[in-house]
């Protein structure tokens, strides 16, 4: 965790708490983002996500906790006076002014002289490939050019922190795959302080530098992708990011588990909160065959082909689900072959 | 037996499309025979002499030869101007604090501009005449109070017709530029404010631009329903705010001057028609209907974005200042404290007529010095108040049955055709609403005049049915909208022929708009008095007419009475028909 602690901190935030009434948008949560990184946050619907970036961005008044920018806090400072760009869930582009227009906007807001303004506009629409379009209205494109007038909108006045909601959830998968290397470039190029918004886990551990696990109004977990990915801190952020294979059970709080598939060994130095835990082993880290005496018993349901490996799905003895991932070296079994599958006990994780 | 199902598929919506168009027909036949036609002769009468029936302009070279009929033109067109923009003024801060609402509170709030709406327009004149009077409420407490020794002159004059005119045509205001305003993303000021617009600017450039169709639709409606209004003038103004339609009153009844009265009507018909024509030039007249807006292009649109340009810098240094001047908290209560104060304006007059219905004096003093139900008596008592009661119900009735049907049909043949026709029909059902009233009554009085319905209750129901259709057609068209067409389609496939469709999945599932069409066009009827002013003689009259005719002879406690009882009928509808256009 230390390593990841931020050099400078760009942007802070301490115990911020959303209610609106008896709900709890956001349960007060504490990050800080460093400059110039890519932080994702990432939840299932409804977790506090947009939520948490109205906060950052002032459009809705926190009921407790504040948000810092550059070592000075914000409170006090209006919604137009942040130096944030916010690219909105829907986009959120002007429906009565062109492609032009909706750019040069927050330009004008900044009385730019009308010269620059238009130089500016210029050079953003080549940027993310709109010179074409200039004169059209919003409804006059597709989603995807609507997507990119709503980036050049925001990242044509250079603020050093830009929010982004969702920004690609309603595009298809391989305009999506375009558009991420496109903000990727776009962030590197700019050097701004990106805080991004989404619920595709493959689309945070691919283009963060960190990202925020959120669900149920909290901060689940926050680290780098590899972080997350290798050690889960709960069953929630295991199950959430990646596939896996979590075994529910009593914790002896030394070095075993007890579950109903069994009594697992577990990776030296595995601590957990609570007696109340779990054991999280990734689909690749299954192998046939016992090892070092975690073992579990199952019948085949499906294979799955996919080129560089095979994923087979068994069912264990109480019906539940186990995935495995076999390499292309392995002997694939047959469908209701029963199978008997173990993992080396430093490759399971141990989590609330 | 799939390759059949396969070819005849794609056939089947088209036949569709195009027989739907039929249910539109009865009403098309309706509105032809008993308002376009009639409206037409009128502007044929107006250039024909009555005597010879040659062709003749002595009508207009009559109006042309003095300057009294061209200044009550002006008048009107003034008065009307002015009603429009106060109406406009004080209607938009109160649709822009109802529409951004939170939704539950949205429907109660509503209430307070719906109920105004619908009250008759005799009952909220009575009301500010009791109110604004010699011996009004005003006067009597400024006097009382010892603040001004004389009355004050608050009637009879152009501040008691603006204030009465006002009052009428805020609620059409707010009703109108609502669904606009509703519609308009509210993350779209947001953006503007991230983007570094200051909230005054954000509301100019981006929400107040958005919300101009409904704000030129609401100022249309406004102006022409204005142009063709009488009873306010009549009942509030002096000499001075004689009006068109009350001139069109006298020539026919009066002076029995038909082809006057139709070179009048048909002044105010055009005045209207140019209104529109002015305003489809500039916004689109599908706005109304709640299409999109035409977007301007070229110099007029630069014009307009530099414009408002301007009134946004000016008014964020106006609410700097406010801001630094009265804190931010008593700023955030700025809109909030000028709504209440308008729905007060609203509500309040017809709330005080309830009081002096009861009152136990001969004269409608305020406060009363004792209350009883005397009034009530003298009412229930009277067999001419009852008939008219009576009258008015069965009418009511009638008119609310066929102008249902004629609108559902309509409403479903227009949702499920997609012709370049739709537009059109739909423009003509909604004209009864544009049309002035006054035009139509006057046409259907020649009409009725030569077919014997003068004075007959038939007469009075199709009179009432053309002016209650658009309401209809405009609420079940609500309901289509989001009624999900494929449920036809499905149940189409599942093997139910149109009939059994319309009676099995479509009537059940869109029952809650035809009950508030039909209390809709009720209430339109029940408080309806151009046409029965015309159309209702002698004994025959309705409950409004017969108002009408006391308020000329002299005001009375049995007209609080009377008030009273209208005002409950009318509320009391259209609580249940709110309650039945919105399921939750
Ligand atoms: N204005 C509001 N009033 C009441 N509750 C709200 C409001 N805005 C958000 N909420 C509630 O706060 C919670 C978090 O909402 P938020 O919009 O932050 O979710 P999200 O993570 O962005 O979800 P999604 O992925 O669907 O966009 C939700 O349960 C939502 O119902
Ligand atoms: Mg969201």
């Amino acid at each position: 965790m230390t390593a990841t602690q931020p050099k400078t901190a760009k942007l802070v935030v301490e115990g911020l708490c959303k209610r609106y009434g008896a709900t709890t948008a956001l349960e007060p949560s504490s990050l800080s983002v460093a400059e110039g990184e890519f932080l994702t946050l990432l939840g299932p619907s409804g977790s506090g996500k947009t939520t948490l970036l109205q906060l950052i961005c002032g459009l809705v008044e926190a009921s407790e906790g504040r948000v810092v920018i550059d070592g000075r806090d914000q409170s006090a400072t209006p919604v137009h006076q942040r130096d944030i760009g916010l690219v909105f869930q829907h986009y959120a582009l002007f429906p009565h002014l062109t492609v032009a227009e909706n750019i040069a906007f927050p330009l004008k807001m900044r009385g730019c002289a009308s010269a620059e303004v238009a130089s500016r506009v210029a050079a953003t629409l080549d940027m993310v490939h709109l010179g074409h379009l200039a004169g059209r209205f919003p409804r006059e494109l597709s989603g995807g050019q609507q997507q990119r007038v709503a980036l050049a909108r925001c990242f044509v006045y250079q603020p050093s922190i830009i929010l982004m909601d969702e920004p690609l959830g309603a595009l298809d998968k391989k305009l999506r795959e375009h558009m991420q290397i496109e903000i990727k470039r776009l962030h590197r190029e700019s050097g701004a302080t990106i805080v991004y918004v989404t619920h595709d886990q493959e689309e945070a551990l691919a283009m963060s530098d960190r990202i925020c696990l959120m669900n149920h109004a909290k901060i689940e977990q926050l680290g780098t992708p590899r972080d997350i990915y290798e050690r889960p801190r709960t069953a929630f952020a295991a199950d959430f990011i990646g596939i896996s294979n979590i075994f529910r059970g009593r914790w002896d709080g030394n070095g075993t588990i007890e579950t109903v598939h069994g009594r697992f060994a577990l990776p030296s130095g595995a601590r957990c909160q609570s007696q109340d835990a779990a054991l999280v082993i990734r689909p690749e880290n299954l192998h046939l065959g016992a090892q070092d005496g975690n073992v579990v018993n199952g019948c085949v349901r499906e294979v799955v082909y996919a080129g560089s490996e095979t994923r087979v799905i068994a069912a264990l003895d109480d019906g539940s689900p186990l995935v495995l991932r076999l390499g292309p070296d392995d002997v694939v079994p047959g469908i209701d072959e029963r199978i008997v599958a173990g993992w080396a006990r430093d490759k399971a994780v141990l989590v609330a | 037996m799939s390759a059949v199902t396969l070819s005849s598929a794609p056939a089947r919506p088209a036949r569709l499309r195009l027989s739907a168009l039929w249910l539109a027909v009865p009403g098309l036949v309706f509105l032809a025979v008993f308002f376009v036609y009639p409206v037409a002769q009128l502007l044929g009468l107006s250039i024909v002499d009555p005597e010879s029936g040659a062709f003749s302009a002595g009508a207009y070279q009559r109006i042309a030869a003095t300057d009294v009929y061209l200044r009550v033109l002006g008048i009107t067109f003034r008065i009307a101007g002015w009603t429009a923009l106060w109406s406009l003024l004080i209607g938009y801060p109160l649709a822009y604090w109802i529409a951004r609402l939170p939704n539950m509170f949205r429907g109660r709030m509503l209430l307070f501009v719906m109920v105004p709406f619908w009250t008759s327009y005799l009952v909220k004149t009575f009301a500010w005449m009791i109110v604004l009077g010699r011996n009004g409420i005003i006067n009597s407490l400024a006097t009382g109070s010892g603040i001004v020794d004389e009355p004050l002159p608050l009637l009879h004059n152009q501040f008691g017709v603006m204030v009465g005119m006002v009052h009428a045509m805020v609620p059409l205001a707010v009703m109108t530029m609502l669904p606009v305003m509703a519609g308009i993303d509210r993350r779209l000021v947001q953006a503007a404010q991230t983007l570094g617009a200051a909230p005054a600017r954000a509301f100019w450039l981006v929400y107040f631009k958005l919300s101009l169709p409904g704000v030129a639709a609401a100022g249309l409606l406004v102006f022409i329903s204005s142009l063709g209004f009488f009873i306010v003038p009549a009942f509030l103004g002096g000499r001075q705010e004689t009006m068109l339609a009350q001139l069109i009153i006298t020539q026919v009844q009066e002076l029995l001057n038909w082809s006057f009265a139709g070179a009048l009507s048909a002044m105010m018909l055009v005045a209207a028609l140019v209104s529109c024509l002015i305003y489809d030039r500039l916004f689109g007249l599908s706005t109304i209907a709640g299409g999109s807006a035409q977007v301007s292009t070229g110099r007029i649109r630069d014009l307009g974005l530099a414009l408002l340009s301007a009134v946004a810098t000016l008014s964020g240094h106006l609410a700097r200042l406010a801001q630094t001047l009265l804190g931010k908290r008593v700023c955030a209560g700025l809109l909030p404290g000028f709504c209440w104060l308008v729905i007060a304006f609203l509500v309040l007059p017809t709330l005080l007529v309830i009081p002096l219905a009861f009152t136990s004096s001969q004269f409608l003093e305020f406060p009363p010095p004792g209350y009883g139900l005397s009034w009530f008596q003298t009412y229930f008592s009277s067999p001419l108040w009852i008939q008219a009661t009576i009258r008015s119900f069965a009418v009511a009735f009638v008119t609310a049955l066929a102008a249902t049907a004629i609108g559902g049909f309509a409403a479903l043949a227009l949702a499920n055709s997609r012709t370049r026709w739709g537009g059109l029909i739909f423009a003509l059902f909604l004209a009864p609403m544009i049309v002035p009233r006054i035009v139509v009554a006057v046409g259907l009085f020649y009409l009725f005049a030569r077919l014997g319905l003068i004075a007959t209750d038939l007469g009075l129901v199709i009179g009432h049915t053309v002016l209650a259709i658009p309401f209809t057609l405009v609420t079940i068209a609500a309901v289509l909208k989001t009624y999900d067409q494929r449920l036809d389609q499905a149940a189409a496939t599942l093997g139910a022929n149109r009939l059994r469709t319309l009676t099995g999945v479509t009537i059940p599932l869109v029952k809650g708009g035809l009950v508030a069409a039909f209390l809709f066009a009720f209430i339109t009827s029940f408080d309806e008095l151009t046409i029965a002013i015309f159309v209702s003689g002698g004994v025959k009259t309705t409950l409004p007419k017969q108002m009408w005719d006391d308020m000329i002879l002299q005001l009375n406690p049995t007209l609080a009475a009377v008030s009273v009882v209208v005002f409950i009928v009318v509320t009391t509808m259209l609580l249940i028909a709110e309650r039945f256009r919105s399921p939750s």
